[in-house]
């Protein structure tokens, strides 16, 4: 897959400066920025406040897996994971599916113009969440819509129904960005491959679902992986709805919770919620990853 | 989408008699889901761009996807005015923080990515491996880790607070090293060592030109995620003059139910931030949607 250089050691001592200069700039920002901040807030994760007394100064020591213990009983923390495990249950696979037709479609004969659609449907991934979220809100609000019929009768900001409104936001965002991720892996299928197929009889359905599909099976495990880490991170939307709909609370999504508990301020709260969510994201899509590996094997 | 599967279901029961039947009602259901789906995706944008076309009043009670008095520019001029052009300054913090941001993301992720791919050195792979664990780290989840590093330095509520985070690109790194090892060759290196060319200066003058569509691409996904990163900000800023365009129309949109007259600018407003991306996606298309096909998804 990667064709690196493979050079001797000599060589590559003869070039450690040039080396350094192209590593380090990149190297000591990661580290500044990336590793650095994961360190601090682990380590503020396992400190605690202490009081001398009821009004004594608020000092600050190591107080182990308190604060781990605090998020695990923290029901509105444990509310919104299961909020977005849900909505991520429900979203990701209407989008991929939806994102995948639209690829098969733009990459089959059937559809002229395909370069025009190919940018509409790209069109609302430059679209800035917030701003998304600020024209949907106004587009599901049933005054302004310009679709009152619909408007009028069903309340997409009621409590019932403003995370699905959230996920059609979500999906209307980034249906585009993962079908040109799919479609890009189907451009590099070899055209040899149909021909023999289309020999066989096989027609546009049959090519899709037996050739393509399976081809870009490493495509959409891609852009699940990545749609599974956004939705775990829900910020912006909900943040913007809460202006909408009262139904939208402080800790509707796990990133608005720790966000609101480190404005209480409850940094060490906060931090412990962060790496818990973190690991919490990292294991679902490592476990992904490595079921639809298995899968492909088999 | 349950109507049309139906219909194909329908549909392919007759396929079979006719092979021009099939691709007659195979290209017209395929159309039909693209106009659908174009509908889908640009009605928004087009509601967003007819209604920063109108007057206040216009704005309540004509219809809502066609245009009314045509004042989109008597709406921009009321917005670069009020409170002394505070848009004007959002604008142009969006622009140094995105534009600067992406730059020197893609200088120094195209640096590493060409590094790790031209050279051997003890480590390679493992530096490579954290840097992948880096693309699975979300940007969100550094936010709040983020915060508490800068607080203790002091800097938050800065410029640096938002730009020095964004210059990090593990992503750029990655597409770099795949870009670089497929169409970099070792003999065009070679040749320039043999000119007499220093390391540096030959991936300056010959490197960064075989790679630029994959740094165009990295330039063009970090310059979105810069422009649309919302945490980030609005965890670290406090001072209005520092926010960038999003921030700035979030606050508004929350202001909205005190000053209804602020509506009116939210709309605008999100008109003129959305209209530099898509400008740079769309002139820049030929690039990244190369450095797309080639690079990245392998």
């Amino acid at each position: 897959m990667v064709r690196d250089t493979v050079v001797t050691p000599s060589r590559a001592v003869r070039h450690r400066k040039a080396l350094a200069a192209f590593l380090l700039p990149f190297g000591v920002l990661f580290v500044l920025f990336y590793v650095v901040p994961i360190l601090y807030a682990v380590y503020q994760s396992l400190l605690t406040v202490e009081r001398e007394g009821t009004f004594g100064p608020a000092v600050q020591v190591f107080g182990g897996l308190t604060q781990y213990i605090a998020v695990f009983q923290n029901e509105p923390f444990w509310a919104s994971i299961v909020r977005v495990l849900m909505f991520g249950a429900v979203q990701v696979p209407i989008m991929l599916g939806l994102a995948l037709i639209l690829a098969l479609l733009l990459d089959s004969p059937l559809v002229r113009g395909a370069k025009f659609f190919r940018l509409a449907f790209f069109a609302p991934y430059a679209v800035p969440s917030v701003i998304a979220a600020i024209m949907w809100g106004f587009l599901y609000s049933p005054n302004l819509s310009p679709f009152t019929a619909v408007t009028g009768s069903v309340d997409f900001l009621s409590a019932d129904a403003v995370l699905w409104s959230i996920a059609n936001v979500v999906t209307w965002v980034y249906v585009g960005y993962n079908m040109l991720i799919i479609y890009s892996a189907l451009l590099s299928i070899p055209q040899e491959i149909y021909e023999a197929a289309r020999l066989d009889g096989a027609n546009q359905l049959r090519i899709a679902w037996s050739i393509k599909i399976p081809l870009v099976a490493p495509a959409l495990v891609l852009t699940g992986i990545f749609s599974i880490i956004g939705t775990f991170q829900l910020l912006a939307e909900p943040q913007v709805f809460a202006s909408f709909s009262s139904a939208v609370t402080s800790t509707f999504t796990p990133n608005l919770t720790i966000y609101s508990t480190a404005s209480v301020p409850n940094m060490s709260l906060a931090a412990a919620m962060s790496v818990v969510l973190a690991v919490a994201t990292f294991l679902l899509s490592f476990t992904v990853l490595k079921l639809t590996q298995r899968r492909a094997t088999l | 989408m349950t109507t049309t599967a139906s219909l194909m279901a329908r549909e392919g029961g007759r396929l079979g008699r006719t092979a021009t039947r099939e691709s007659a009602v195979s290209r017209t259901i395929a159309m039909a889901v693209m106009i659908v789906a174009t509908l889908y995706f640009l009605t928004p944008l087009w509601w967003l761009f007819v209604a920063a076309t109108k007057s206040r009043a216009d704005f309540t009670t004509t219809a809502p996807l066609w245009f009314a008095d045509f004042d989109l520019f008597g709406n921009i001029a009321a917005l670069f005015q009020y409170r002394d052009g505070v848009f004007l300054r959002w604008l142009a913090n969006s622009a140094l923080y995105a534009g600067v941001g992406a730059a020197l993301a893609t200088l120094f992720a195209a640096m590493a990515g060409y590094a790790i791919a031209k050279y051997t050195f003890r480590g390679r792979e493992t530096l490579f491996n954290v840097v992948l664990g880096g693309v699975l780290v979300p940007a969100t989840a550094l936010a709040l880790p983020l915060f508490l590093i800068f607080s203790q330095a002091g800097a938050t509520n800065t410029i640096w607070a938002v730009l020095l985070p964004s210059l990090v690109s593990p992503f750029g790194v990655y597409l770099s090293r795949i870009y670089a090892s497929a169409s970099v060759p070792d003999e065009i290196i070679e040749a320039a060592r043999i000119d007499g060319a220093g390391e540096v200066r030959t991936f300056f003058t010959v490197a960064t030109r075989l790679m630029a569509p994959a740094l165009v691409t990295i330039f063009l996904f970090q310059f979105v995620a810069i422009w649309n990163n919302f945490f980030l900000p609005l965890i670290m800023l406090r001072d209005e003059a520092l926010f960038p365009v999003t921030m700035g129309l979030y606050v508004w949109n929350t202001q909205v139910s005190q000053i209804p007259d602020i509506r009116a600018l939210v709309v605008v407003g999100s008109l003129l931030s959305i209209i530099p991306l898509i400008v740079t996606f769309l002139g820049l298309q030929r690039f990244w949607q190369s450095g797309l096909a080639n690079g990245g998804l392998k």
